[in-house]
């Protein structure tokens, strides 16, 4: 009866530890393949180069890395306030009847698949920007506005969930003061909850720079730098889903290389998040 | 009576408040409805049940129907046990620790890890390194690496939502630990790790970027774990970006909507069930 006892613990730690393993195997299988071309064209070469033409053997990725953070950025401006906004409407306005409502519908904008947001903005979005502001339409403004719809769930899950964690007894104070309820929301309760919020918004980013499908779809994919929103632009993510199927040799190293900056982007986001998050809960 | 700045503040921000709540249900029945209006009346049983015909462009989605399944089975399979295990682990053996810790950040960050990656991953790993060549196996498996973490993290909620007096009762009644797990927590704890499955399900019908490099894009049916599939997110993707045919992207994108609805309206139900049974 021990013995099995015994067995069965180390058997359950084996499965508790599969995360970690896999983690750690993604790791090493995406930058042994990667990183032997960066060395050899040089860190710094390959993430300022300007020029990508795998033919021509140039390997420079800074346009996809700025095309990210443009697009990045650009759906955080977006679902950052409409998010918190949201959140807010949740946890301190909304009776419950209607979020009861709400939320499963945020549930489900969560479960929509990425190729379809991308479906959506092509018949919808994409010519809309065309037409009304100019451009070819597939552009870093249509990727981050689906970017933004996407990533929205994340922010208002995560948001919420901060709010309400903020004691009931900071409203009821803020309120016995003779604060109407829109000042105890925005000078209490928000300000109470801000690390959490901050979390929010760095694991909204870590989705953002990482989705591929949807972007792909609306954001043009053009290797050059953007001077505008209306540009088209690629993102680190759109580069290696593109030229992967037909990718050999050093081509296919290179996109691992994206694959192995990209990584470090998502890790160190999450990493922020999770700091973020323990400070919380020391607070 | 005049009523006071504040106070009119106050108004206004409510106002906005709850049009931000709208605009997000407007902002979801929208996207429901541009798919559904003109993919719903393509999706027959001949659509559903028969084979694609030049590359897409007629015919039905048969074979990327069974595709998904065979991927998510295969995904489901592995990481329902790993992801059980994890959290029965983390809840009734060790609380607190350095181990628990590191497997908490190892879970948060593979849940962080963007899908192309697990593309990739699962490209140099399953299909290349294990030979498994572009197949059920490799897709399936990328996928259960993939879902772990949404299967473990909702496990674990629920299992840590079964009040302690249960566990008490077990142990004071001479119950071992795996004997308090499986016969006192996981029962009460089985709608919550349901629901984690369910959204899992959902999760691996609608991926796409880890499954095109690691399933392949073949439009034949399997006979074997081994062999090349399109899922219908795959198959969607191709048609709708290289534009084979506008009527046959909606019409499979109504269904991968028809089919995450499902999945979330169980989610759901099952969901309130637990609820109901914990407090």
């Amino acid at each position: 009866m021990k013995s099995r006892e015994k067995w069965i613990e180390r058997a359950l730690l084996l499965a508790a530890l599969s995360s970690v393993t896999m983690l750690a195997l993604i790791a090493v299988f995406v930058f042994v393949e990667g990183t032997p071309i960066m060395v050899r064209e040089g860190i710094g070469h390959f993430i300022l180069g300007r020029r990508w033409a795998p033919t021509k053997e140039a390997y420079g990725i800074l346009p996809m890395i700025v095309g990210s953070i443009w697009v990045t950025i650009g759906a955080l401006v977006i679902a950052g306030p409409f998010g918190l906004a949201c959140a807010v409407f949740l946890v301190e306005v909304a009776p419950r009847r209607v979020a009861d409502i709400v939320r499963p519908a945020i549930q489900l904008l969560a479960g929509i698949p990425s190729v379809v947001y991308g479906f959506v903005g092509i018949i919808v979005l994409v010519p809309l920007v065309r037409e009304r502001l100019g451009g070819p339409g597939l552009s870093i403004l249509s990727a981050a506005v689906i970017l933004g719809i996407m990533v929205l769930p994340t922010v208002i899950s995560i948001s919420q969930d901060a709010l309400e964690a903020v004691p009931r007894s900071y409203r009821e104070g803020a309120l016995a003061l003779g604060c109407t309820q829109w000042q105890a929301i925005s000078r209490v309760v928000v300000p109470a909850a801000r690390s959490g919020i901050g979390t929010a918004i760095v694991l909204g980013m870590g989705r953002a720079i990482g989705e591929t499908m949807a972007v792909i779809m609306v954001v043009g994919n053009a290797v050059k730098m953007p001077g505008s929103l209306l540009d088209p632009a690629r993102t680190l993510t759109s580069n290696i889903a593109l030229e992967m199927a037909y990718a050999a040799g050093e081509h296919r190293e290179a996109l691992f290389a994206t694959g192995v900056v990209l990584f470090i982007f998502t890790m160190a986001l999450n990493t922020l998040a999770v700091l973020q998050s323990k400070r919380r809960t020391r607070d | 009576m005049r009523r006071t700045r504040p106070e009119m503040v106050h108004r206004v921000a409510i106002a906005l408040l709850w049009s931000v709540g709208g605009l997000t249900l407007a902002l979801l029945a929208l996207i429901v409805a541009i798919i559904m209006v003109k993919g719903l009346p393509m999706v027959t049983p001949h659509f559903l049940l028969a084979s694609p015909e030049r590359m897409g462009r007629e015919g039905g989605i048969f074979p990327t129907i069974v595709g998904t399944v065979l991927l998510t089975v295969v995904a489901l399979a592995l990481a329902t046990p790993l992801g059980v295990g994890t959290a029965i682990y983390l809840t009734e053996y060790t609380r607190a620790g350095r181990l628990s810790t590191v497997i908490r950040f190892g879970v948060d960050c593979l849940a962080g890890v963007p899908s192309i990656i697990f593309g990739l991953f699962g490209f140099v790993f399953f299909v290349i390194a294990l030979k498994m060549g572009w197949s059920v196996l490799s897709g399936g498996l990328t996928l259960a690496v993939m879902v772990l973490p949404t299967i473990m993290r909702t496990a674990e909620e629920a299992m840590l939502a079964v009040p302690a007096s249960y566990r008490e009762v077990s142990y004071g009644a001479g119950a071992t630990t795996w004997q308090t797990a499986t016969r006192v927590v996981l029962p009460v704890a089985l709608p919550g790790i349901v629901t984690g499955v369910v959204l899992a399900i959902g999760r691996c019908v609608g991926e796409t970027a880890a499954v095109i490099f690691t399933a392949g894009t073949a439009l034949r049916l399997p006979i074997s774990l081994l062999q090349p599939v399109r899922t219908m997110a795959v198959h969607f993707y191709i048609i709708a970006r290289e534009g084979l045919s506008m009527p046959h992207a909606y019409g499979t994108a109504a269904v991968l909507i028809i089919v995450i609805l499902a999945v979330n309206l169980v989610a759901n139900a099952v969901m309130m069930r637990f609820r109901a049974r914990v407090t």
